[in-house]
């Protein structure tokens, strides 16, 4: 055919150049496609390990000890003013404001000490100040001044924030929330040697100690319907001073508690909710007898006192109802902080946090719950004020040598420990130490609980449950599919038990919630019936099937059971629930549900471990089946031929030859579907009541890992402790799941390994 | 005998066989279930009318469907308190729909059958479908035009269905305008805005711009009286007729058609009229907007959700297998690093879901959609565009989820193509690339499709990580309209799976929302078991065809 070779011969010499051309950029794609899918195969690899990492990447702040850092020192501001009685730092923690015993309130810039304003308050004429007290972070830094002829009088720094031309600028001003003129306190005009006062919405306690005397002033403002002045009412009450004197006067922020601290470290409690008869609930020694008590501050939400005494020990005291539902008074942690006193103790305003200062200089920094010391640093030689910011993360410490310290705090998340993730934590209004999961609550104060062992606990019983069902009737499945079934039926059922697997979990979820969970609780006894009785049906069964006719038998091929105890399982699961009824009424009075809770103290929750069990295995079972399924059938033929002429019955070869030689293959199977159940999150979501209690109790419910993300996650603010504490639930998921995924996969390495050496 | 009979290993045969014959009787009561209650939400079901009477109590009539029957057993039922004559052994109680939620106050009670005097079941009894409150049940007394009567009785039923026809038509065009027109005309401001802002970022704000600016807004503000006007038109048109009808405890309701979906006297239906209504049901189930906190009305917001998802995760995932699986068969050597490949794809495989929506919504939406509305969405902050979750970043999560089923599917497919064939392609010449280009892939692609098709089950029916990164449960707009620039990858949308979550356990009226769940629960089951058998099926040709290839 010269046609054809002619344009091959015409071009070869001009297309010599492009060819070359052609063949290169065959090889470049060539290389340039080996390169891109040795990427693209490596990037699956990639893939888990970035999950991994970034995941651990949130969770490790949390880790993370808190820094803090000197930013800066100077002299005293306004050191003619007087000394120090307290130093205040705002929100922003732009100012701060120097309180002294003059009745000056000095603001200043805490970065450099400029003062940008100084502002005093209205001193009776002819008397001095006497005593000083702050108010709770509640009231936002409201202080009070007694005075030696008997009055006192409340002022508030208020700061206004403005935007001229987008810059901020914070104004401070001095107000008195109950009027500028003095309130008079102690009628006969005797000195308030001690002061301490709570200012709630409409009423305010002024607790005072002049000469013997302790005494409670009570105002409240009662609005009159029509006028706009309100007017103040006021109560006494009063209580004798204790023989050991007063140090500390404190008022939690409602006013109904008051606590007394001696210098010899006792400590008593008044119930002052009645403000005119207030009454001792309780006196005891607060530290070891040789101490003194140097310094007491609330914790946030002013439910604990934090004690430090004369041996550096801080020791936490908070109301615990007794078995007589008696709150008392009582020490649930200590903290030994340094060897010399503590100076002064600081609660943070948002955070069950502290702030301790030792006589040496020291500062430390801890939170109380997780029992965790964050910072300790040595400041100045010798310190004796300090202030916490509203935020705490900046500090203000005033040393001997009469120069003030501002430094920057870094702490983040001090809730977290590994103490306060997985062992029992004594929080404030508990009985007991507990393990608690709780994230969130509408109050203020609220210390959140992330103890995440109620959940791993709900996690591996839900799981547990779900093995409890999936495990006997995947593999005994797998066991007669793989074995016994005759292979035309065996094409069709295991796919049919398969595709249970692409069965959406939330259908399942949904079903087990709204269908399964009402019926079992109706149908609980026929339940229990059913679990017991419909072995028993197939062995009857079974056993009475050899006495057919043989025309019947040999009519019907080998592998059929499956199909024949359908009829049977279907007609016994019908009988056992009819027999059900009779059952109950006789022997637990109508009603197993009622026996249980009666008889036997169980309750029952209508979304339970039962239903999601039952749910869950559902969803496990065909991941177990279809994988020990495979293990079971690709058993090499010659070892169970071998077996079987050698005279063992089927079920002999089965047990001591099958099993035995695919049970690395069931094992993966199992642990595949451990993986499964612990990771599952829709089903159980919706079959349980989503409680994170600790109970084994197949009647009550839990809450998972999983769960639990799915529930608070959307919810949860971008890098806070509780965004960190929820991813680090994925990643003990994501752990847990790879190391079972991991093992499993390995095993059956080797098994395929094995099989094909035999 | 006996002792015999179990050292022989029958019995356990026998019992292994019950568990395979459990799990089967599991399956199918599981599908039957949802199918049989799915199926027959849309069938209109009878109203009966009651003459119910207390013990010790006035009689009253009450009218609604029968929704459910319980049996209780004396003993059971005296004590959860009820009290029963001696010689009952069971107590009956029936489940009735009664509707009427504004004028009750609930939608279902439990009457006890011993209670029923009578029960009929009259013919001009009917059910009103509304827009709110639920269902009407009662009977048609008249139809009103302008507060006029304008006919009364059975002969009025006509009139009254031609004007409900002729309202529906108004409506829909009242919707068209609110939803489509109106809604254009805030997306366009919206967009004048932003740019607006961006002009100002980037200091090119000046008078020109401003002017042309104002034009733009004026000429949309203008478009947007015009459809003020017309709607207002409609509107008049909407409110002009209303229908009477007595409720069962005598009350005359007027009801405006305005707020009328669909009526029907189903006691008085033939059997075609029932079918013909019940298709026109699943019609509406399958196209409609849902209603009433998504407990009424249809789930097309969720079927074309879950659709566009799905087939965003589709584009994503499939290269991406791909390449992984023909890295794992064809390039790399077998040995340490396939195993860990191997190890990788089971643990992406194995990993709960809930660990992949908190690793998109920490890592896509905060930090890489985060970063990308720093870079160039400046103009829209505060409001996040990409930093919040949405479409893109669920079709991501879900495209990395079904990662390894794709994998798996296609290395199979690949592991089944004889050696030879790509042993002939090389012989011939081409190289490695070629040959898997032109021969191998397209031989193996049953196999990717039948992998795509497994990924598509697998993420119609996951719902725990999208609820972390973009499924809402109720999407204003669709992420797919009109607007440029069409498809808005930063919306929120709806998904099938999420919406049974939501209707079954999160909305505030359960009891009547559960058909609907059932229903949506059902198209969910066909969707991905259709799927899957799909998927099955092509897999089985597959191998049948190689192995002929290979004989």
């Amino acid at each position: 055919m010269p046609d054809l070779d002619k344009p091959y011969n015409q071009t070869s010499d001009t297309a010599k150049p492009l060819t070359q051309d052609f063949q290169k950029r065959r090889l470049i794609k060539d290389i340039v496609a080996r390169y891109g899918v040795i990427i693209g195969g490596l990037s699956v690899i990639v893939a888990v390990v970035m999950i991994f990492f970034y995941l651990l990447y949130v969770v490790f702040p949390l880790f993370l000890s808190a820094t803090a850092e000197s930013v800066s020192q100077y002299p005293l501001p306004e050191k003619s003013q007087g000394n120090t009685v307290l130093l205040q730092m705002e929100e922003q923690n732009e100012l701060a404001v120097r309180f002294t015993d003059k009745g000056e309130a000095v603001f200043f810039q805490t970065a450099t000490g400029n003062v940008v304003l100084k502002q005093a308050i209205n001193i009776p004429e002819g008397s001095h100040i006497t005593s000083f007290a702050e108010g709770s972070p509640v009231s936002e830094g409201t202080i009070v001044y007694g005075f030696s002829n008997g009055q006192a009088i409340i002022a508030k720094p208020k700061y206004t924030v403005s935007y001229p031309n987008n810059i901020r600028i914070i104004t401070p001003t001095l107000n008195y929330p109950l009027g500028e003129e003095p309130l008079a306190i102690n009628d006969a005009g005797i000195a308030l040697d001690k002061i301490a006062f709570a200012i709630a919405d409409n009423a305010t306690t002024v607790v005072t100690q002049s000469a013997n005397k302790i005494t409670l002033t009570s105002f409240e403002k009662e609005q009159s319907l029509f006028a706009d002045e309100a007017s103040l009412q006021r109560t006494d009450g009063e209580i004798p001073l204790p023989s050991e004197g007063v140090e500390r006067i404190l008022i939690d922020k409602e006013g109904r508690n008051l606590y007394l601290a001696s210098k010899n470290g006792r400590l008593a409690f008044y119930d002052i909710s009645e403000k005119a008869s207030p009454s001792l609930k309780q006196a005891q020694q607060a530290v070891a007898s040789d101490q003194k008590i140097t310094s007491v501050d609330f914790l946030n939400g002013d439910l604990s006192l934090m004690i430090g005494d004369s041996s550096g020990a801080v020791s936490q005291w908070t109301m615990v109802r007794d078995s007589n539902n008696h709150p008392q008074l009582q020490k649930i942690r200590a903290f030994k902080v340094s060897d010399s006193a503590i100076v002064s103790l600081k609660g943070e305003q948002r955070r069950k946090g502290f702030l301790t200062v030792d006589a040496s200089g020291n500062i430390g920094i801890y939170h109380s719950t997780a029992e965790k010391e964050l910072v300790k640093t040595h400041v100045s030689d010798s310190l004796s004020f300090a202030a916490l910011s509203p935020r705490a993360n900046a500090l203000l410490l005033q040393s001997a040598d009469n120069k003030l310290h501002f430094w920057k705090i870094d702490n983040e998340h001090p809730e977290v420990s590994l103490k306060s993730l997985w062992q029992q934590v004594w929080y404030e209004s508990y009985p007991k130490p507990d393990y608690i999961w709780q994230s969130s609550a509408a109050n203020n104060d609220f210390e959140p609980k992330y103890s995440l062992t109620p959940l791993v606990f709900g996690t591996l019983k839900a799981a547990f449950y779900a093995m409890l069902v999936a495990i006997p009737l995947s593999l005994m499945g797998a066991i007669y599919t793989a074995y016994f079934m005759s292979p035309n039926i065996r094409q069709y059922v295991k796919p049919t038990i398969e595709i249970m697997g692409a069965l959406p979990t939330v259908i399942l979820g949904f079903l087990a919630g709204l269908w399964l969970a009402p019926f079992m609780e109706a149908n609980l006894a026929g339940v229990f019936c059913f679990l017991l009785f419909s072995p028993m049906i197939v062995m009857l069964f079974a056993f009475s099937w050899q006495f057919m006719p043989k025309d019947l038998l040999n009519k019907i091929p080998d592998g059929m059971d499956a199909m024949l105890l359908i009829p049977v399982i279907l007609l016994g699961g019908w009988f056992t629930f009819t027999i059900s009824t009779p059952i109950e009424a006789v022997l637990f009075n109508g009603s197993l549900r009622e026996w249980f809770k009666n008889d036997l103290g169980i309750g029952y929750d209508q979304r339970n471990a039962l239903v999601v069990g039952v749910a869950m295995g559902f969803a496990v079972i065909p991941s177990i089946f279809s994988i020990a399924e495979d293990a079971i059938f690709s058993v090499p033929k010659h070892l169970t031929v071998g077996s079987l002429a050698l005279g063992a019955t089927p079920w002999q070869t089965m047990i001591n030859v099958v099993l035995l030689t695919a049970s690395p293959g069931i094992f993966s199977a199992i642990m595949i579907g451990f993986g499964r159940a612990v990771g599952e999150t829709m089903i159980v979501l919706m079959a349980t009541g989503n409680t994170p209690v600790m109970d084994i109790s197949v009647f009550q419910g839990m809450r998972t890992l999983a769960a639990n993300i799915a529930v608070e996650m959307p919810e949860s603010e971008v890098d806070s402790t509780h965004y960190r504490v929820l991813f680090l639930a994925a990643l003990v998921l994501f752990t847990f799941t790879f190391i079972f995924n991991t093992l499993a996969e390995v095993i059956r390495q080797r098994l395929r390994d094995k099989y094909s050496s035999l | 005998m006996i002792k015999l009979w179990f050292k022989s290993g029958v019995p356990w045969v026998w019992l292994n066989a019950a568990a395979v014959s459990t799990c089967l009787i599991m399956v199918i009561a599981v599908l039957g279930l949802i199918t049989v209650r799915g199926v027959g939400h849309f069938w209109p079901s009878k109203i009966i009318q009651f003459s119910y009477q207390e013990v010790g109590s006035e009689p009253q009539t009450i009218i609604g469907e029968m929704v459910d029957s319980s049996v209780t057993p004396a003993a059971m039922a005296k004590s959860a308190g009820y009290t029963l004559a001696d010689n009952e052994d069971t107590l009956v109680q029936h489940l009735i729909k009664t509707g009427n939620r504004d004028i009750t106050g609930t939608d279902f009670r439990w009457i006890q059958d011993r209670n029923i005097k009578n029960q009929t079941e009259p013919t001009d009894l009917l059910t009103i479908e509304r827009r709110e409150w639920g269902n009407f049940y009662g009977q048609f007394l008249a139809v009103k035009e302008n507060g006029k009567v304008v006919g009364s009785g059975t002969s009025a039923w006509p009139i009254a269905e031609k004007k409900l026809a002729e309202n529906l038509v108004i409506f829909e065009q009242i919707e068209k305008i609110e939803k489509k027109d109106i809604g254009k005309v805030n997306y366009g401001l919206e967009r004048l805005r932003l740019k607006q802002k961006a002009l100002e970022l980037e200091k090119q704000w000046n008078s020109a711009t401003e002017k042309q600016f104002a034009a733009e807004k004026v000429e949309l503000e203008n478009q947007y009286k015009q459809f003020q006007t017309t709607l207002a038109d409609l509107y008049q048109q909407i409110r002009r007729d209303s229908i009477v009808a007595k409720a069962d405890n005598g009350q005359e309701v007027e009801i405006p058609m305005a707020k009328i979906v669909m009526m029907f006297q189903p006691n008085d239906m033939g059997w075609f009229a029932k079918v013909g209504h019940y298709f026109a049901k699943v019609y509406e189930f399958l196209t409609d907007e849902p209603r009433e906190a998504n407990t009424e009305g249809g789930i097309f917001p969720a079927i074309f959700g879950t659709i566009l998802m799905v087939m965003m995760m589709s584009i994503i995932v499939t290269p991406f297998g791909v390449i992984a699986a023909v890295y794992l068969r064809e390039y790399a050597k077998q040995g340490f690093i396939t195993r860990l490949i191997r190890i990788a794809v089971n643990n992406l495989a194995g990993v709960p879901s809930i660990v992949y929506g908190v690793f998109g919504l920490g890592f896509f939406v905060y930090i890489l959609g985060g970063n990308i509305d720093k870079l160039f969405f400046p103009e829209a902050a505060p409001a996040p565009v990409f930093g919040t979750p949405g479409l893109l970043w669920a079709s991501i999560t879900l495209a990395l989820l079904t990662l390894p089923v794709v994998i798996v599917s296609t290395e199979e497919g690949l592991s089944r193509i004889p050696k030879s064939i790509r042993e002939g392609s090389l012989a011939l010449g081409a190289t490695k690339f070629e040959t898997l280009w032109l021969t191998v892939l397209p031989m193996a692609s049953p196999a990717m499709m039948t992998g795509l098709i497994l990924a598509v089950a697998r993420a119609a029916g996951e719902v725990a990580p999208l609820m972390l990164v973009g499924v809402v449960k109720m999407a204003p707009t669709l992420p797919l309209d009109g607007n440029f620039p069409f498809l808005h990858l930063d919306r929120k949308f709806m998904h099938l799976g999420f919406h049974i979550y939501d209707v079954g356990f999160q909305s505030p009226n359960v009891e009547a929302a559960r058909p609907l769940v059932y229903a949506t629960s059902l198209l969910l089951v066909v969707v991905i078991l259709g799927l899957n058998l799909a998927a099955i099926i092509i897999r089985n040709r597959l191998r049948e065809k190689y192995r002929a290839l290979e004989g």
